[in-house]
């Protein structure tokens, strides 16, 4: 107890500056291990949703329960990996461009409101800064592939960086009908304004903000690179993508950032469409978090049930599917959503 | 291209700024292959491409080349039975079909009905086997994995009852000069076979259908893509759903009739462009979509009509001695026409054995369809040939 009560004398004599600098450590490490919880809840729950899917039982033996440890067996194998480094390779940035895309997920963190005052940075641009700092992921890619000295790694960065940045304009603009209901970019003033049950989602709020979640779902795909949007990796195709040459935890820095992407995304959707941290039905006894997780996490699972169902589309009609139907249907929403609010009387 | 450069730089007004560099330009060359998930084996396409579109492309064979023919020629004629099932490994039946019925031609006997029936029988599992791979594999090929595991689950039960016919489930050794090693056995072979069939018919296939063939994305990716034309078709020498789904009604099952196959019902799918040109991607794929269900059709009349009888010929001898002589005999194996040809000097041995290869011919048409498309294309259009490396390198 003396040693607790020393602690906090401690804490307290610290300066408000540095309480600043100690918090924010604190929901760093927080979200880093929100992030590797994505990586290994999700690599099982893919296979296990993919072998549901494909009528087969996917991993069962490590762990007693249904495989549930195997993440951590891959994990540890893959620690075990030899590190190789192509000799032809550009190794400075062969070495960098993992680290560059992990740090491009991991940053957007900062501001996925989980719970009530649970955000690790409450940004007044939030939504603006999530978008922006996903978009390193690209340059994580490029380097990659350029750096890999592959013709197939070199192909997928193209392919890769054409996709991404085509469909963070749909992805944004997808958003915006949410943005003129709120007046704010917000993210904790975005869920706050969906409280009282599902009629106040922003996805029921007209038809549509429910065509622009549909828009942002199917663009949230692409930016995450997941099939049928798989570009840059297209194992049929490309071999693996940008990362062919990569190997031990090299490689699993992609796959980590790949789930983490996924989940952010999810909560992206979830926090700005469906309500947040908001119980379906208003007076509901269930924890703000627990909430925001699960849907978040089914929306993952839609992820995973498109990835394993549909065939994988061409470069050249991903492009098409982006510029001219997703792009033009965003714009659409934007201005029928400032229309119906101009109608319904709800402007601000 | 310099030239055509500063013509293009005129054009656009550029030529007035003096210091834009000419870019330089200049084809990639990629080894698809021979380690390459996409094609099917150890094939290795050398290809030339500009950007995501292909300039040329070239097949280099011969990973797999085991000297097959000159092995013939060291073994006497039942042995080589065994390397026959390895040149198509997918529908081993239809190989060991095809040179039976050389060696039986040589000898000019005819065999028991029975051992025509089970020969067909076993034939045509094998080709329902090799389809549902080629179906699932070009599924692949666009990205869809479920399809790959829904197709594998039913050659799974095939493969369990080739298992029960001949005791091998990827290489069979079933058919030998002279008849058939094992009767159909006695546990309810035929009843299990007859579920099987009726169950792939009325239920799988349907599956496909709308998990695959049908879908819009899967219909963009092949119609209209890899279109072989007719005459193409014919002057490149290609046989089976090739050739068929390029709109030609051509099979030797139907049209040079061998074993019993002249006695059962059955349609022979073909190209109709439904969803885009006559001979693309999609008309192949689905000519073999087809022709399952053709096949499950004849398995189940040859069930009903099995008659009793010995299953090995007596008038052929243990210990053969063939010939001299000369005979070509083809069948329609899952891939095409397969061919052997076999030349006898009245030894126990063939004297020279010359195997005609339906994906061998197949493939060729790859350098003259491949120039102008994606390479996803490409990808799409080796899929759709359902190419075997055994059966081309031999």
């Amino acid at each position: 107890m003396e040693l607790f009560a020393n602690l906090l004398g401690k804490i307290e004599a610290l300066s408000s500056q540095n309480v600043l600098i100690l918090s924010s450590l604190i929901m760093a490490l927080i979200m880093a291990l929100v992030m590797a919880a994505c990586a290994i809840v999700f690599t099982w729950m893919e296979r296990k949703v993919a072998a549901f899917l494909q009528s087969r039982y996917g991993p069962m033996r490590v762990g007693h329960w249904h495989g549930v440890a195997q993440p951590v067996a891959d994990m540890l194998k893959i620690l075990q990996k030899e590190d190789i480094i192509p000799a032809e390779a550009d190794r400075t940035l062969f070495t960098l461009a993992p680290v560059v895309i992990f740090i491009g997920s991991l940053l957007a963190w900062a501001a996925i409101p989980f719970a009530p005052g649970f955000i690790a940075s409450d940004l007044d641009l939030g939504l603006l800064y999530i978008f922006a700092v996903s978009s390193l992921a690209v340059i994580g890619i490029l380097m990659a592939g350029w750096a890999s000295n592959n013709k197939w790694s070199l192909y997928g960065a193209a392919r890769g960086a054409a996709q991404m940045v085509s469909y963070e304009i749909p992805l944004a603009l997808s958003t915006v009908p949410v943005v003129l209901y709120t007046a704010s970019l917000n993210m904790n003033d975005i869920v706050i304004a969906q409280q009282g049950g599902v009629a106040n989602w922003f996805l029921f709020r007209d038809p549509f903000l429910f065509v622009a979640f549909v828009v942002y779902f199917i663009c949230s795909i692409a930016e995450v690179n997941r099939g049928p949007f798989d570009m840059p990796e297209t194992e049929s195709e490309l071999v693996a993508g940008y990362h062919t040459e990569y190997t031990g935890m090299r490689w699993a820095f992609f796959f980590l950032s790949e789930y983490a992407n996924l989940f952010l995304v999810s909560c992206i959707a979830t926090a700005v469409f469906l309500g947040g941290w908001w119980a379906p039905i208003p007076g509901l006894p269930l924890a703000p978090a627990l909430n925001f997780i699960v849907k978040s996490v089914l929306l993952v699972f839609l992820h995973m049930w498109v990835r394993w169902t549909l065939p994988r589309l061409r470069v050249d009609q991903l492009m098409y599917l982006c510029w001219k139907v997703m792009i033009p249907i965003a714009l659409i929403c934007v201005i029928g959503s400032g229309i119906w609010l101009m109608v319904s009387g709800q402007a601000s | 291209m310099a030239t055509d450069d500063r013509n293009l730089s005129a054009a656009t007004g550029w030529a007035e700024q003096d210091d834009v560099p000419e870019m330089p330009s200049e084809l990639l060359e990629i080894n698809m292959g021979p380690q390459h998930p996409a094609t099917h084996g150890v094939l290795r396409l050398l290809i030339e491409t500009d950007g995501e579109i292909v300039a040329k492309v070239t097949p280099h064979i011969g990973y797999l080349h085991r000297c097959a023919e000159k092995i013939a020629e060291g073994l006497n004629y039942k042995q080589w039975v065994v390397y026959t099932d390895r040149f198509d490994y997918l529908a081993p039946m239809c190989c060991n079909h095809a040179y039976v019925t050389a060696v039986e031609r040589l000898l000019g006997v005819e065999m028991p009905d029975r051992v025509e029936y089970l020969r067909v029988i076993a034939a045509e599992l094998s080709r329902i086997a090799s389809h549902l791979i080629a179906i699932a594999t070009f599924g692949l090929d666009m990205g869809a994995w479920t399809p790959l595991l829904y197709c594998f689950r039913e050659r799974e039960e095939i493969l369990n009852l080739l298992e029960r016919l001949s005791g091998g489930r990827m290489l069979y050794n079933y058919m030998i000069p002279g008849g058939v090693r094992f009767d159909v056995p006695e546990d309810g072979w035929c009843e299990d076979t007859r579920t099987f069939i009726d169950m792939l018919e009325n239920k799988k296939i349907g599956d496909y259908n709308t998990l695959l063939s049908y879908n819009k994305i899967f219909i963009e990716r092949t119609a209209d893509i890899g279109v072989i034309s007719r005459e193409d078709a014919f002057a490149y020498g290609c046989t089976g759903p090739v050739l068929r789904g390029s709109g030609v009604q051509f099979d030797c099952r139907k049209d040079d009739p061998y074993s019993v196959y002249d006695q059962f019902e059955f349609e022979i799918p073909y190209g109709t462009g439904e969803q885009g040109t006559v001979g693309d991607c999609w008309d192949r794929y689905m000519v073999r979509v087809r022709e399952v269900i053709q096949s499950c059709r004849i398995v189940r009349q040859a069930l009903e009509k099995l008659p009793p009888g010995p299953i090995m010929s007596d008038q052929v001898k243990k210990v053969m001695r063939v010939g001299p002589g000369a005979a070509y005999t083809r069948v329609e194996s899952a891939k095409g026409e397969m061919g052997h040809y076999l030349i006898a000097d009245g030894g126990q041995k063939p004297f020279r054995n010359k195997v005609r290869s339906p994906s061998f011919c197949n493939l060729q048409i790859l350098e003259k369809i491949g120039p102008g498309m994606m390479v996803s294309d490409l990808v799409a259009t080796v899929g759709s040939l359902d190419i075997v490396l055994g059966e081309i390198d031999r």
